[in-house]
């Protein structure tokens, strides 16, 4: 499944829904305004849908998508002050150096937080209940990702390595949390 | 400098306000903050609206209010700091006339998040860390980050589910005295135990509402204050600072400390020891977006040594009589947390609070005079710390 496939069966129901009750509503009333269910309370209801999508540049900072894509997960270094950035960036604001060096990370740390996710934002309704924890990585970075175990098995301070995965349904390069047998 | 008082309060009922539009939902507090100063919006030099936005239709929040509350053509701005947004708008307001560039300035913190439905309120939310690196790919909802605080807290300090309830059981307890509150219902610690859970380990009765509300002061120089009123509350310090938008950037997940960073400020400009911090206040208004909030708030701001947040909860220090009462008003938990107008209606409730003017049932004993309001933006994202005194600062 695709994109456009997940928005369609996750979104176009909701969107047609709604599309569907202002219709009724003009149709009833020759106003797009409708009762608050619970206080009766009138409301308007906005006839100019705003969607976005963002884009967001990536060119500086393309190499670490470049390597992701080939299963391997970097940082960036400093040459000048050895300050190590993940999330990667290309300028060492520090000492306001830029271009810096690409270090392929030891993925492997140690658990400091978790939660589970069950109320979910609209955007992440396709997926399953999900673990998000930051992980402490022998570098002396943090990284944050899902972490693919079971609820019961997730412990605070457990050994954990970063793992490259598609992320599916939508088939995409990401990275997720495992625990280290 | 000049010394700054807060002349005049107005505070709207919060809760789901679907009966009034942003515009009219401000009038409320405006109207109000106008009467109790006996001032006319002729008076005001300038007003600032705190107002996080994104929630509601109109997008230039600020000229749409003054239109309405007949404030134009007096100069003004939107200010936002995440749920800190009202802080912001006042510090804005307090240093105008600090520098003598205002005599007479209001502070209007609004949020209408209704007019978002649920699903999309969530989104929005979940989307105020760092957008890119944590929500895109991960998905992290706002209670999802506080979540992470409270996980390592229990893991590291031995904190309990039931400690977190004790803050929800205070909140809503004070909430039921407070009529401009959102939930005026008391809960049972077995209700918070069986409630919900949202994002593992904070459950439903963990996290304030979504809601709609205004609140208003109006702040006055020192030479004009005292013409105004006779019972003038002075601002005496305020510390601000930010945090990482990354959360995966912070150092330990036990503190905000943005938050400690202000009090900190905030205390050296007022000359109050943190680690007797408490002694100095008669009430405190935290910031309790989730119950685990309020916990960390104590130690970033004195009241508890690090760690020992929960235990402070545990023993109902926080009770009117104990050792500081803090969020007496009901707190964001059970007053609700219109993200813009939070700040405005914290400094609302410690100015009534030290005049003898709060709600029955949740006036506090008033001996040093002194108040003090603790706003974090985003999970420690933004964080604001304000003192409130009935004495002159520079007296
Ligand atoms: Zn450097």
């Amino acid at each position: 499944m695709g994109v456009t496939e997940i928005r369609e069966r996750q979104f176009n129901e909701i969107d047609k829904k709604a599309l569907e009750q202002i219709d009724l509503l003009i149709k009833n009333s020759g106003m797009p305004i409708m009762r608050d269910l619970k206080t009766n309370n009138l409301l308007w209801i906005d006839v100019r849908e705003l969607t976005q999508r963002f884009m967001i540049p990536i060119g500086r900072i393309y190499k670490f998508f470049d390597q992701l894509s080939k299963g391997k997960i970097i940082g960036t270094k400093c040459p000048k002050c050895g300050s190590i950035y993940f999330p990667p960036q290309d300028d060492c604001t520090k000492c306001k150096v830029s271009g810096l060096d690409v270090i392929e990370l030891s993925g492997e740390g140690e658990l400091l937080t978790y939660t589970i996710i069950t109320v979910k934002p609209v955007s992440f309704m396709h997926y399953q209940d999900y673990i998000v924890g930051i992980a402490r990585l022998k570098e002396g970075i943090n990284i944050l990702a899902w972490v693919n175990e079971k609820p019961e098995d997730v412990k605070v301070g457990m050994k954990v390595k970063v793992n490259v995965v598609k992320r599916e349904p939508e088939g995409y390069f990401t990275y997720e949390l495992r625990k280290i047998q | 400098m000049v010394d700054v008082a807060i002349v005049g309060t107005g505070h709207s009922k919060f809760g789901n306000r679907t009966d009034v539009n942003l515009q009219e939902l401000a009038w409320e507090a405006v109207k109000q903050a106008l009467e109790e100063s006996n001032l006319d919006q002729k008076d005001i030099d300038m007003f600032v609206v705190g107002n996080a936005g994104g929630w509601s239709s109109e997008p230039l929040s600020a000229i749409v209010i003054g239109e309405y509350c007949n404030l134009a053509p007096k100069g003004t701005m939107r200010v936002e700091a995440a749920c800190a947004t009202g802080s912001a708008a006042l510090r804005i307001a307090y240093q105008a006339i600090k520098a003598g560039d205002a005599k007479i300035a209001m502070v209007i913190g609004v949020e209408q998040m209704h007019q978002s439905p649920n699903p999309v309120a969530i989104e929005m939310m979940g989307r105020a860390g760092n957008y890119f690196w944590e929500f895109e790919n991960f998905g992290l909802t706002f209670p999802g980050y506080y979540a992470l605080y409270a996980t390592r807290r229990m893991a590291k300090f031995g904190m309990k589910e039931e400690d977190l309830g004790q803050i929800a059981i205070k909140n809503h307890y004070y909430g039921s005295f407070n009529p401009y509150a959102m939930f005026q219902k008391q809960i049972k610690m077995d209700e918070y135990m069986k409630s919900r859970v949202v994002a593992y380990p904070l459950k439903v009765y963990d996290a304030c509402p979504i809601t709609d509300g205004a609140a208003a002061v109006i702040l006055a120089s020192e030479e004009v204050a005292k013409k105004i009123t006779d019972s003038p509350v002075w601002i005496v310090s305020q510390g601000f600072k930010s945090g990482t938008a990354n959360l995966s950037k912070r150092d330990d997940f036990i503190s905000i400390d943005a938050a400690r960073l202000a009090a900190e400020e905030a205390y050296k400009k007022a000359r109050i020891d943190f680690e007797n911090s408490w002694r100095y206040f008669d009430v405190a208004e935290v910031h309790d977006c989730f119950t685990i909030a309020e916990i960390m708030a104590y130690e970033d701001l004195g009241f508890a040594k690090r760690g020992e947040g929960h235990l402070l909860a545990r023993e109902g220090q926080t009770y009117i009589g104990g050792r500081i009462p803090v969020n007496v008003d009901g707190g964001l938990k059970a007053k609700g947390h219109p993200i813009g107008a939070t700040g405005v209606s914290m400094a609302v409730s410690i100015t009534r609070q030290l005049l003898y003017r709060a709600h029955k049932g949740t006036q506090v004993d008033v001996k040093n005079g002194m108040g003090i309001a603790h706003n974090v933006g985003g999970t420690g994202h933004y964080a604001y710390v304000t003192i409130f005194s009935l004495k002159k600062p520079s007296a």
